[in-house]
């Protein structure tokens, strides 16, 4: 009978070996080779060759396919040192037909010792796993997706009725940082509907006290509080840097001000506003789709732009609205589903209609039809009289 | 008569109806029949030239009627016109 290390040794005669110097180049322009990485699961997520698949040798037979579909396409396997992958080479070429397999000597221990690149997974925490664990479940997000959004950065204009449900559950889907420009202080009459805010802490800045709530849901989230107005002479320093804008601001010169910017800086923004019973909601991704002045190219008149005073509104709208937005944050950031661009969904609370419009892209519009670099600051922002249009 | 939906903007100037019937073969005749039930809506509605506001859209169905034909766009019975104005409340 033969020792284990006999048989190895006839196996690797009986397959053909690829030495790393070889392989090195595939790694950048693979070409349609496939490198499959043999070794178990925890050797796989400490490091690997960049872009290899993983199939353990264990489940080699049921799952090659998956990674390499095509028998006659060039294979290079390799496991730790040169010995699991010989044996899977030979599998594949003998039992399962694949025409052009190689096993690369040496392992990824030799790769490393020639000082070639290896990737090294992210990977969550057991805390994290258990966090999220109900996304990870969700195959449209999954730990890639998971991963995406604590990477995330988003900034959300106002921590009142709509931005308060979108902070929580942005929180809570742990987005990595969430930025909150607001300048106001938690008073009793916000408290019927601005959910992030509570009793004890009226008269506290709404930043300050967003804060605690996020941190209260999730103390990994990173807060980056700006207490202040947006206005044309900060927006472009506040908004840079964010890949997502969550607007929920109640006037129409700063929604003006904050379109061209994040036209010009090419930054999707997930718009929502509430009045009454009634709620609109769009997504304005820059070049992708219609912006806000291709939807409204000319603000209404203030007698009817009710933005300008106090109005009623049922508590519970900004809720359904400011979720609906953190949902469509969560669709841009990990890349899944259709957001709502190109489209305004009209919510009724009274009746409990939903409605879809279609808004096109207007190829005259005075912003987004052209190039981004050439808005100038001076037209950022221009609104008839952009002063007195709340005071007139 | 088409459905016509009243935006809560104008609802003051329709008596706090949300949803009024009008009759018209296009557009522009049903608009101007919600205007003749309800008086208050003409000035919010058209411009002194008797063309559609700038900042009220007008959706036939799902269809914006400007990148249809405009207040000469056709209307059947059974079509709803939906009047939109520019909201901004956010708190």
């Amino acid at each position: 009978m033969a020792s284990g290390a006999d048989f190895i040794r006839k196996v690797k005669e009986q397959v053909r070996e690829v030495d790393p110097k070889e392989v090195h180049p595939l790694v950048q322009s693979p070409n349609g080779v496939v490198i499959v990485d043999v070794r178990e699961q925890h050797e796989f997520e400490e490091s690997h060759l960049p872009g290899a698949k993983h199939v353990p040798r264990g489940h080699l037979e049921s799952r090659i396919e998956g990674a390499a579909k095509d028998r006659s396409a060039r294979v290079v396997l390799y496991c730790a040192s040169g010995n699991r992958s010989a044996l899977a080479a030979r599998t594949l070429e003998q039992e399962l037909g694949y025409e052009n397999v190689e096993s690369m000597t040496g392992g990824i221990t030799l790769w490393k010792d020639r000082g070639y690149e290896v990737e090294v997974p992210r990977r969550l925490t057991p805390e994290q796993r258990e966090r999220y664990s109900r996304h990870l479940l969700v195959p449209e997000i999954g730990i890639e997706g998971q991963l995406r959004l604590l990477d995330a950065k988003v900034l959300l204009l106002g921590a009142g009725g709509l931005g308060s449900p979108t902070a929580l559950y942005l929180a809570a889907a742990g987005v990595g940082t969430i930025g909150i420009v607001d300048d106001d202080v938690v008073d009793l009459s916000n408290l019927q509907r601005q959910v992030a805010h509570s009793n004890d802490r009226i008269g506290m800045p709404k930043v300050d006290s967003a804060e605690h709530a996020i941190h209260e849901i999730n103390p990994d989230v990173e807060v980056v509080k700006y207490q202040t107005r947006l206005d044309a002479s900060n927006i472009m320093e506040i908004i840079e840097g964010y890949e997502v804008i969550v607007d929920g601001v109640d006037n129409f010169p700063t929604r003006y001000l904050l379109n061209d910017a994040s036209v010009r800086l090419q930054i999707p923004v997930v718009s929502a506003s509430i009045l009454g019973f009634d709620g609109q909601l769009s997504v304005f991704a820059p070049y992708e789709g219609p912006c806000y002045r291709c939807l409204y190219p000319t603000p209404p008149p203030a007698e009817l732009a009710p933005s300008c005073g106090a109005n009623g509104v049922l508590g519970a709208l900004p809720g359904v609205m400011g979720v609906l937005q953190a949902i469509e944050v969560v669709k841009l950031v990990t890349g899944s589903g259709e957001p709502l661009v190109g489209r305004l969904l009209l919510y009724e609370a009274l009746s409990t209609t939903f409605t879809n419009l279609k808004v096109r892209r207007d190829p005259e519009c005075a912003i987004c039809s052209r190039e981004p670099g050439s808005i100038s600051d001076e037209q950022m922002g221009d609104f008839p009289d952009y002063e007195d249009f709340c005071s007139g | 008569m088409s459905k016509i939906k009243i935006p809560p903007v104008l609802r003051p100037s329709t008596g706090g109806e949300k949803e009024v019937s009008a009759d018209g073969g296009n557009v522009g005749e049903v608009l101007r029949a919600l205007a003749g039930q309800h008086p208050a809506t003409q000035g919010q509605l058209f411009g002194e030239d008797g063309s559609l506001n700038r900042y009220v859209n007008v959706y036939l169905n799902d269809e914006d009627v400007r990148v249809l034909d405009g207040l000469d766009t056709a209307v059947k019975p059974e079509d709803t016109l939906v009047i939109l104005p520019a909201m901004a409340g956010g708190r």
